[in-house]
């Protein structure tokens, strides 16, 4: 885990290469985040992969966020794992909604981890990403005909109303 | 002959356990006589009403239908924990006739829901509904199968009866195996109670056939009418 002055040494590299590509970091409960601009995404998960100093080598997650009151409102995070000296780094994308029914769009990192391929997918499935450059990017777990993206924030919580003391009153003549 | 015969009205008290060795031997002495074509008039009246118990083969039928259930090795959730349990020796259903899990539900009349049913596995399910002979019955095991439970959200079928017609909903996250005990033997009651009631009959979907079936009465005239005897229902 690099502490915060190795975050901002990490920052500092990445910002003499492009200089629009970190837009800020973030230190906190001992986990190092890098929030990065979601054009040069791909650039930093290379150097981080690449570079003999860092060596991140192993895409341990990819996921999705919805932070549905803020913009840029969809987040999509990056949980990246040096398994020689078990260091682990989050590189965070945040992407502006264009609004229904266009998609939010960033780019693809498939081609740098493969295990990016179903958890991308994940990602479209659940919160409506579009990855640029995703060879098969379809529906994961949700049918395929499924209307909608269910886990973002203003996605309806579906299922049937269920009948409890403080909401008897919304439903009346439940019984009938 | 005679002599004996005498012996034998004035002895044998009527069905039961015998009295006495003298009458064990009397009983076996008019069975062999039975057997042997020996018994005629009053004698065999009296040994047919003493031992003979007669019955519809509709009936018979869905006797040994309900007490011989053979479930589709099918399990869906947690639940299916529960389920694969009760044929253990520690709760042992094969007393009751439904240990028989079948890998294939060419081979299965029941399908015990174990478990939270997604959308996705839905049409999954239904097919294999489709495919299990009939007659068939279905239990909904536990609160996710019969309601969504817990899981009330955009993944889940509330409830399996909005595609499948479900006979017995068992209560319960999860039920234990006693709790799916209990709706084994309430569908056994079920099926003794409707004689020769396919599901179609039962749920009034006839017709819906995949393949027409050339035994479905289709004359509304000849519809054979069904007693339905709602005394020995539960």
């Amino acid at each position: 885990m690099p502490d915060p002055a190795g975050l901002e040494v990490i920052a500092h590299e990445l910002r003499e290469r492009s200089a629009d590509s970190i837009v800020d970091t973030l230190y906190y409960r001992d986990s190092a985040t890098l929030i990065v601009n979601p054009d040069r995404v791909i650039e930093v998960l290379t150097w981080l992969r690449e570079d003999p100093t860092q060596q991140y080598g192993f895409l341990s997650s990819l996921h999705g966020a919805d932070y549905l009151p803020h913009t840029p409102r969809f987040g999509i995070h990056y949980e990246l794992l040096n398994m020689e000296r078990v260091e682990r780094i989050r590189v965070k994308a945040m992407i502006e909604d264009p609004g229904y029914p266009a998609l939010p769009e960033t780019d693809s990192c498939v081609e740098l981890f493969a295990t990016a391929d179903f958890q991308e997918r994940e990602a479209y499935d659940m919160f409506g990403v579009r990855f640029r450059g995703h060879p098969d990017l379809r529906r994961i777990l949700m049918p395929e005909d499924y209307e909608g993206f269910p886990q973002r924030r203003d996605f309806p919580m579906g299922g049937e109303p269920v009948l409890f003391t403080h909401n008897e009153y919304t439903m009346p003549r439940w019984y009938e | 002959m005679e002599i004996r015969r005498e012996k034998v009205q004035g002895a044998v008290s009527g069905p039961g356990q015998p009295s006495s060795a003298e009458e064990l031997r009397i009983r076996q002495l008019r069975a062999r006589d039975l057997l042997r074509g020996e018994l005629e008039g009053v004698d065999l009246e009296q040994y047919a009403g003493e031992r003979v118990l007669t019955t519809t083969l509709d009936r018979a039928l869905d006797w040994a239908r309900s007490n011989a259930l053979w479930p589709a090795t099918f399990g869906l959730a947690c639940c299916a924990i529960e389920m694969m349990a009760t044929p253990t020796a520690r709760y042992d259903i094969a007393r009751f006739g439904a240990e028989v899990f079948r890998a294939s539900p060419r081979q299965a009349d029941m399908l015990i829901l174990s478990g939270r049913v997604s959308i996705k596995m839905a049409p999954v399910l239904r097919r294999i509904y489709d495919q299990m002979l009939e007659p068939k019955w279905v239990i909904a095991m536990g609160a996710c199968a019969s309601s969504a439970g817990v899981f009330n959200n955009y993944a889940l079928v509330a409830g399996a009866d909005k595609f499948l017609p479900v006979d017995v909903h068992v209560p319960g996250c999860p039920p234990r195996p006693e709790a799916l005990m209990h709706g084994i033997l309430k569908l056994q009651r079920k099926i003794q109670g409707r004689p020769d009631l396919g599901w179609r009959k039962r749920y009034g979907a006839e017709g819906t056939e995949e393949w027409p079936n050339p035994r479905a009465p289709h004359d509304p005239e000849h519809e054979p009418e069904v007693p339905i005897e709602t005394s020995i229902l539960p």
